[in-house]
């Protein structure tokens, strides 16, 4: 399976092999930035929400080499789902190392991602590479992506009026 | 409108194959390429019969095809499930550009003169 989807130019997300997931998007803002966006709790909380009506209640990051963090989601009517995980690598401004795993609540196998920031033009180009163990562990996690994109639908769904 | 009729009852039973988390997993695993029951029990840790069951109705709703293989009778996408798995990786990606739409706005706000014309 290789897919890229082309519609938005600025993001791209394809699978890569039997193991891999590649997202990369382009922003308006410096790599320092975008850095600063992705480790401080305070900045993460305000845009890492998923699905509208969801938010992030939750938001521990040690921001350090083996610093661990834990994101915790809720949709305020009793649902919600947490991510736990390590930090292995920091370099400010330029890349991330880490490895997370949902709980739903058992954990999902380790997904190990590597995210750069590099200058592009007047702004910065962010890939995000993941690994999963293995082509079934990948399959799942798909799979279950899919279902909150599903959900995000189905709650813009609700929002249409139809006359 | 015989086509169309055809069609929405194809959906309904796409619609009931699909509801299964399973399920959805074992097409996930199918886009990889064709594999047989055997090697679909081991990763998702269920019986032969459990997952032929699930092979069944997903057959029956088109979005798999199978061959005969001697005695294995291994399973791939047809083209209509190769059409869903297609269209949940589009709401994934949806799902992350909402993410990094906000984002967007966040580090306009954050950092207005940072940025768009790093000095």
């Amino acid at each position: 399976m290789s897919s890229t989807h082309t519609a938005n130019p600025r993001m791209t997300l394809t699978t890569e092999g039997d193991t891999h997931v590649v997202v990369t998007r382009r922003f308006n803002a410096s790599p320092e930035a975008v850095y600063r966006a992705h480790t401080e709790p305070a900045i993460i909380q305000r845009w890492l929400l998923g699905p509208d009506g969801w938010t992030m209640p939750v938001c521990i990051h040690e921001n350090r080499p083996g610093g661990k963090f834990r994101y915790e989601w809720s949709n305020g009517k009793g649902q919600g789902f947490y991510i736990t995980g390590e930090l292995i690598a920091l370099e400010p401004g330029s890349r991330i190392v880490h490895v997370e795993r949902m709980h739903l609540p058992d954990p999902t196998p380790d997904n190990h991602i590597e995210t750069t920031f590099r200058r592009d033009g007047n702004g910065t180009l962010m890939t995000m590479r993941m690994t999963l163990p293995d082509a079934k562990t990948r399959a799942q996690m798909l799979a279950t992506g899919m279902e909150r994109g599903m959900e995000a639908s189905y709650v813009r769904l609700e929002g249409l009026q139809l006359d | 409108m015989f086509i169309l009729i055809a069609d929405m009852q194809n959906l309904d039973s796409t619609f009931a194959a699909l509801a299964d988390p399973t399920r959805r997993a074992i097409l996930a695993r199918l886009a990889l390429g064709e594999t047989t029951v055997m090697e679909l029990a081991k990763p998702f840790e269920m019986t032969q019969p459990a997952v032929s069951r699930h092979l069944k109705v997903l057959e029956e709703a088109g979005l798999i095809v199978r061959r005969v293989d001697g005695s294995k009778r291994p399973a791939r996408l047809a083209p209509s499930g190769i059409e869903a798995i297609d269209q949940w990786l589009g709401m994934l990606r949806n799902a992350l550009a909402r993410n990094y739409d906000r984002l967007d706005q966040v580090l306009a706000e954050i950092n207005p003169n940072q940025g768009g014309n790093p000095q």
